[in-house]
């Protein structure tokens, strides 16, 4: 089944493939790996992220504990467990306490649904690689990631102190303005593999990723989820000159592992979601998925077995990569500016594109026209607008700034035009002096009372 | 029998992660020093006398709450467009115009906090 060949799409809302009839040792099996995939990634993309940011500054990062570094993190993790657990005299207690592990088990649990791989055998039994799917797969990963607020809001709430506290706010404030745009974003790629199980998404790209034909979706969730994530240029939460560390400011030794580990994880699961969505998920990249296609073996040899799960780790540290180098390269945002893309610009671009989808499909579902071309016109419009308001906004805000340093430019007033301080008898404001070449000030001296002229203006009138 | 095993293994994985969240925070307790000093279980505040907190956190600026409260009503409109996302091919254009007829309906109190000032932020 691909998406432009297709007419109309039958009511495949159930996950492709067999989910539920799995032995139990097999469900714990899966889980285990699963947790220990999540932990293995974090410390991995700390270590990534802590070389690839040193790159990028002229410095050499980690590099002393294990090869490469590699171990770094671990060391870390070990290190902060043996520094001493502080729970402020001002904190409430419980809520202190709970608000870490608030944050850290969604992440987690998000992560239930993602599919590494198509079926394979494991210890003789044929299984899918994905622990568990559901008609409402996305819905559930939506649902599962904004208890992690909770843990965030809590943990600001209950240090009893002013920096988490504020932290706190901003973060939620943040998460589920971005939240909304993320969720628009996902409504085009439901419309196209009328279905919300991951597994299904998945099978329905076998020809086409979405990220082409739905480009403007994929940009915005690209956007969303960095915001979603509060990494940088998003970072807003944790903005040091501001809030010290905010929302986790009180935490030490393993609570605040904890806050990390979940943040990193979160790192994953939104890219993750990116690759399933809009990225072909398991599925190999173009060139590679043509290997060993024939009649008998439709898929191809790299979309069999356990060559999936290489292309799907390989996707996801891409989007890690981006985010790295996003924080390498990009200033932090003030929050007015974050607010304003977020409800003023991918809001109402999501919601335009969601109709413009909608209507396109509806009108070709009946009308025999090349939808695919229609989609990556449509798509490339409205993609160069998102572009182009970024950078209007930039622009104008430029133009702004050089109009306001244009102004003082035009003659300097050390008097400052006479006001609050009046020339003495006998002195004569300096802006007048070059009265003839400057016509801003010209302008100004005609506009003032008569009676606040100084001898040499009066002259010249 | 099926639909209950289909949940089941995210139940796994939440366990898993719960005992492994709890085992942390409890062993961080137990391996970390405990010196006693008066100055660090005090609010940190750069190292100035902490500002008096009032119980319950204090207050914070009404922005927060009216973030909130556009964030439920677009939320509420997300989980509208899901469904009719899901069964667009089978609702056909139908569909397309009573959700044209939504999405103007919502976008019209968009356009009108937009106008008040709503989404600024200063």
């Amino acid at each position: 089944m691909s998406v432009h060949t297709l007419g109309r799409l039958p009511l495949a809302y159930q996950p492709a493939g067999t989910f539920g009839t799995d032995p139990w040792w097999l469900v714990v099996l899966k889980a285990v790996g699963i947790f220990v995939f999540l932990v293995v990634m974090t410390l991995l993309a700390i270590w990534w992220e802590r070389r690839v940011v040193a790159r990028m500054q002229h410095r050499i990062g980690p590099n002393r504990v294990g090869p490469q570094g590699l171990l770094q993190s671990l060391a870390d993790g070990i290190k902060l467990a043996l520094k001493e657990d502080i729970v402020p005299r001002a904190a409430d207690k419980v809520v202190f306490v709970l608000a870490p592990v608030l944050a850290a088990v969604p992440a987690f649990m998000a992560y239930a649904v993602m599919p590494f791989g198509p079926q394979v055998s494991i210890f003789g039994h044929r299984t899918m690689l994905q622990l568990t799917d559901l008609p409402v797969a996305v819905l559930y990963v939506i649902a599962v990631t904004s208890i992690g607020v909770y843990g965030i809001v809590l943990a600001g709430w209950s240090s009893g102190s002013t920096y988490p506290l504020l932290g706190a706010l901003r973060s939620s404030a943040q998460v589920i303005s971005y939240e909304i745009a993320m969720g628009l974003s996902f409504v085009a790629v439901f419309l196209f593999a009328g279905s919300m199980s991951t597994s299904q998404i998945v099978n329905q790209q076998t020809n086409l990723w979405f990220a082409i034909p739905l480009l403007p979706s994929f940009l915005i969730y690209a956007t969303a989820m960095v915001g979603e994530t509060n990494r940088a240029p998003f970072d807003l939460p944790e903005a040091e000159g501001e809030l010290v560390g905010g929302f986790h400011t009180e935490y030490s030794s393993l609570k605040f592992a904890l806050f990390f580990l979940a943040e990193y994880i979160n790192m994953v699961t939104v890219s993750t979601l990116a690759t399933t969505l809009f990225l072909g998920g398991w599925r190999a990249p173009w060139p590679l998925s043509l290997v060993g296609v024939d009649p008998a073996h439709p898929e191809g040899l790299l979309n069999t077995g356990w060559w999936p799960v290489l292309w799907f780790i390989a996707k996801i540290n891409i989007f890690i990569f981006v985010f790295i180098w996003l924080r390498g390269t990009l200033p932090r945002l003030r929050y007015d500016q974050f607010m304003r893309i977020g409800w003023k610009i991918l809001i109402p671009v999501s919601l335009l594109w969601i109709l413009a989808v909608a209507a396109i499909r509806a009108l070709t579902l009946d009308i025999t026209l090349d939808r695919r071309t229609l989609f990556v016109w449509v798509g490339g419009v409205l993609a160069v607008v998102f572009v182009v308001s970024l950078a209007w906004d930039t622009l104008a805000e430029r133009r702004g700034a050089a109009g306001a340093q244009d102004v003082p430019a035009a003659g300097f007033d050390p008097m400052a035009g006479g006001y609050p301080v009046p020339p003495l008898p006998g002195q004569s404001l300096p802006a007048y002096a070059d009265l003839a070449v400057s016509p801003v000030s010209a302008r100004a001296g005609s506009a003032e009372p008569d009676g606040t002229r100084d001898p040499v203006e009066g002259d010249d009138a | 029998m099926r639909r209950v095993n289909v949940y089941a293994p995210i139940l796994v994985l939440g366990l898993l992660s719960t005992g492994f969240a709890v085992v942390s925070v409890v062993a961080g307790s137990l391996t970390g020093p405990k010196r006693y000093n008066r100055a660090r279980l005090d609010a940190y505040e750069c190292g100035i006398e902490p500002t008096p907190q009032p119980v319950g956190g204090g207050r914070f600026p009404v922005k927060y709450y009216l973030t909130a409260m556009l964030f439920i009503i677009f939320d509420i409109e997300i989980i509208f467009l899901y469904p009719w996302a899901v069964a667009f091919d089978s609702l056909g254009l139908f569909g397309l115009v009573e959700m044209v007829l939504f999405i103007v309906t919502v976008f019209v109190a968009y356009a009108y906090v937009w106008r008040r000032g709503g989404l600024d932020w200063d």
